[in-house]
């Protein structure tokens, strides 16, 4: 029987992946040929998506990107001659853009169902829960002290210090939160986790739990994700059957359990704090720190909140030791971060690699440019709050202090690549109308330095008077300056971070240079 | 509204099952939402009364949170992504195209209650912009053609 696999991710959904599967199991009948559709997650190689692939005694190979029309033509050549099919792409492992990759948290990507136990425990799944329970709760926070994991989220903070905070912080109720509000624009690893490997998130939440002292975790998902929420009420339903959640966790004698809370389309929740305002059925309101999460978070208890990607980088520095994952990286930003390339490029879709290649390298080595074909203008690195970054700085290597030491962050891993059609003034509004529109409202550089700074922006490109735009771009500066310091949170902190990179490396965008300067 | 009050025994039930649990609105307001297509402000002093809390924490919290309607939604409801990957793509361009096709602003409802248009930012679809959301669907690498043959279906829809 012919083995096929298609994703079930929910972006090769959105570009025909049902359409595809469904036409291959109706052809397949109307031929009478015995097929075995299996619904796998996304390799992440999104611009082949729909993928196809089918096993080989060679391993497998692929065809994409599939459409429903073409169906008839790949069963032909699937009996037949596959490698000469025009969409054939031969050993999926062996297409570069996958095999320079270093996956650890994306390792079953593409292969396993994400539904499947039994394929989770087939490529290792587990084993790091069960060294974890081995070892104690003590050991477990030191070898995630020892591998250098930082926070994933964006704010890169050590891992292993708000551990040891959270498991000394007493001995009453505590949380572990999943911080899943993914929100920014370009970035869609935690989606691809959660809906692709659910029981990664929750071992690395059940080894965070016992470690720490909290028997209830919390994962925040964004409404915007409706299969990733679905996909993890059901992988909840298979651990607790299977003992990994519930009263006694994969034997250990302890208690632990999750629970999913849905977004409501707030972007400020992504903000920690907010974050645990919302699980508590508040407003997403921006709580001031000091008190720190760790020691009076979720309903004012002791609480670990990490991202999607930090809990689920745990299992594998429990299962393959601390040494092996801090092997990965360059400084102090050590493992592997899976870089997401998105916007206008050729090859978008996830890049799992070390910390430490250029951001050129992604760019045009694995992106392959610009979709449209036109000249590259910038990328946005980080999300929404990230910077525009032109290319005379692409040869950055990817690593948090570099990309801070340019006024830059790596946040999430998101790269949005914009060609030459894309005005930067118009970004940097739309920068400060994204903040004023999505502000909690709680400080005033947030709340009302969004609102003036759109003003600003239009004031500066309405006007013909050369001085004048100077002046105002002078104004605009300031605007930035004083949001990024009097900012609460980052939401404001960093709004500054795109308006200020549009306005520096793009001036012309903003009638900035002289026309002299400008020919 | 007399049509709000029909809804009530849906609501009891909703906040029976859930008022315990700890942080309790942003779920109750969901399935509130999943159930009845909106939020009716009818709905809001028993929830209030259920959760110990006042009407305008929960109004607070309806108002706050994008998601939550107060009105019953149009037969299909539309969300353009406008984030900066889709802007990238020309996500601006199809919202026009949008705008012009219905005569409608980007938060606006067709008369006929055929179809609500709502901006949304980001569908995780960024590898595969621009995307959009139709009554729960995403379609991404949206092309103009697309999109209007998207709008036509919900159109012809809503008139038969």
């Amino acid at each position: 029987m012919l083995k096929l696999l298609i994703p079930c991710d929910s972006v090769a959904r959105a570009v025909g992946a049902d359409q595809v599967a469904a036409a291959l199991q109706r052809e397949a009948e109307r031929r009478q040929l015995p097929i075995d559709i299996q619904r796998t997650s996304s390799r992440g190689l999104y611009w082949l998506e729909p993928l196809l692939e089918y096993e080989t005694p060679q391993g497998r190979q692929g065809f994409g990107p599939v459409t429903p029309e073409e169906v008839p033509s790949l069963l032909d050549a699937l009996v037949g001659e596959p490698g000469g099919h025009s969409l054939a792409l031969g050993p999926i492992e062996q297409i570069p853009y996958l095999k320079t990759q270093q996956r650890l948290l994306f390792a079953r990507a593409g292969i396993t169902r994400p539904l499947s136990l039994e394929d989770y425990r087939a490529h290792g799944g587990f084993t790091g829960l069960e060294q974890a329970v081995a070892l104690g709760g003590a050991e477990v926070v030191a070898a995630v002290l020892d591998s250098g994991l930082r926070g994933r989220g964006g704010a890169a903070f050590p891992a292993g210090i708000k551990w040891r905070t959270v498991r000394d912080a007493g001995a009453g109720q505590k949380y572990v939160v999943c911080n899943a509000d993914e929100g920014d624009s370009g970035t869609f690893a935690d989606r691809m986790l959660m809906e692709g490997d659910p029981f990664l998130l929750i071992e690395g939440m059940i080894i965070a739990g016992l470690a720490v002292g909290a028997d209830k975790g919390y994962i925040y998902v964004r409404s915007e994700y409706p299969d990733a929420i679905r996909v993890l009420d059901q992988a909840f339903v298979i651990a607790r059957s299977a003992g990994y959640l519930g009263a006694d966790v994969a034997g250990s004698g302890r208690a632990f359990d999750l629970e999913v809370r849905v977004g409501a389309g707030a972007y400020i929740c992504g903000e920690e704090t907010a974050l645990l305002e919302s699980i508590e059925g508040k407003r997403g309101i921006v709580r001031a720190k000091p008190p720190l999460p760790a020691l009076q978070g979720l309903f004012g208890l002791p609480t670990l909140v990490h991202n999607v990607l930090t809990l689920a980088s745990v299992p594998t520095i429990l299962a393959k030791g601390a040494a092996f994952y801090r092997d990965f990286g360059m400084g102090r930003s050590l493992g592997t971060m899976p870089f997401q390339l998105a916007g206008n490029i050729r090859h978008g879709g996830l890049v799992e690699r070390a910390f430490g290649l250029t951001l050129r390298e992604l760019v045009e080595g694995y992106g392959g440019g610009t979709a449209s074909g036109r000249p590259l203008k910038a990328a946005q690195v980080g999300g929404p709050l990230g910077a525009w970054v032109p290319p005379s700085h692409f040869d950055t290597p990817l690593d948090y202090e570099a990309f801070a030491a340019m006024g830059a962050m790596l946040g999430h891993g998101g790269v949005v690549v914009a060609d030459d059609t894309l005005n930067m003034a118009s970004m940097a509004r739309f920068a400060l109308q994204f903040c004023a529109e999505e502000s909690c409202g709680k400080c005033t550089p947030c709340r009302l330095g969004s609102t003036r700074g759109m003003e600003v922006v239009d004031r500066l490109i309405a006007t013909s008077d050369f001085s004048e735009r100077h002046d105002q771009a002078l104004i605009l500066r300031d605007l930035c300056d004083t949001m990024q310091y009097g900012s609460l949170c980052a939401m404001g902190g960093m709004t500054a971070y795109p308006v200020a990179s549009a306005l520096k490396y793009f001036p012309a965008d903003f009638g900035l240079t002289t026309p002299e300067a400008a020919q | 509204m007399p049509d709000e009050l029909l809804h009530l025994p849906v609501i009891h039930s909703i906040l029976s099952r859930q008022k315990d649990a700890p942080g309790a609105l942003l779920p109750i307001l969901h399935a509130i939402q999943n159930a009845i297509g909106f939020i009716p402000d009818a709905a809001v002093p028993d929830i209030a009364h259920a959760l110990n809390l006042s009407l305008a924490e929960v109004r607070g919290v309806i108002s706050f949170y994008h998601d939550f309607r107060t009105t019953p939604p149009a037969r299909h409801t539309l969300r353009l992504c406008r984030a900066e990957s889709c802007q990238s793509r020309g996500s601006e361009a199809l919202a026009a195209q949008l705008r012009e096709q219905l005569a409608l602003d980007d938060h606006g409802t067709s008369a006929d209650g055929a179809i609500s248009l709502r901006p949304v930012y980001c569908l995780g679809a960024c590898a595969c912009s621009p995307a959009l959301e139709l009554d729960g669907q995403v379609h991404a690498r949206l092309t103009p053609e697309r999109l209007r043959a998207l709008v036509n279906g919900c159109l012809e829809d809503a008139a038969c």
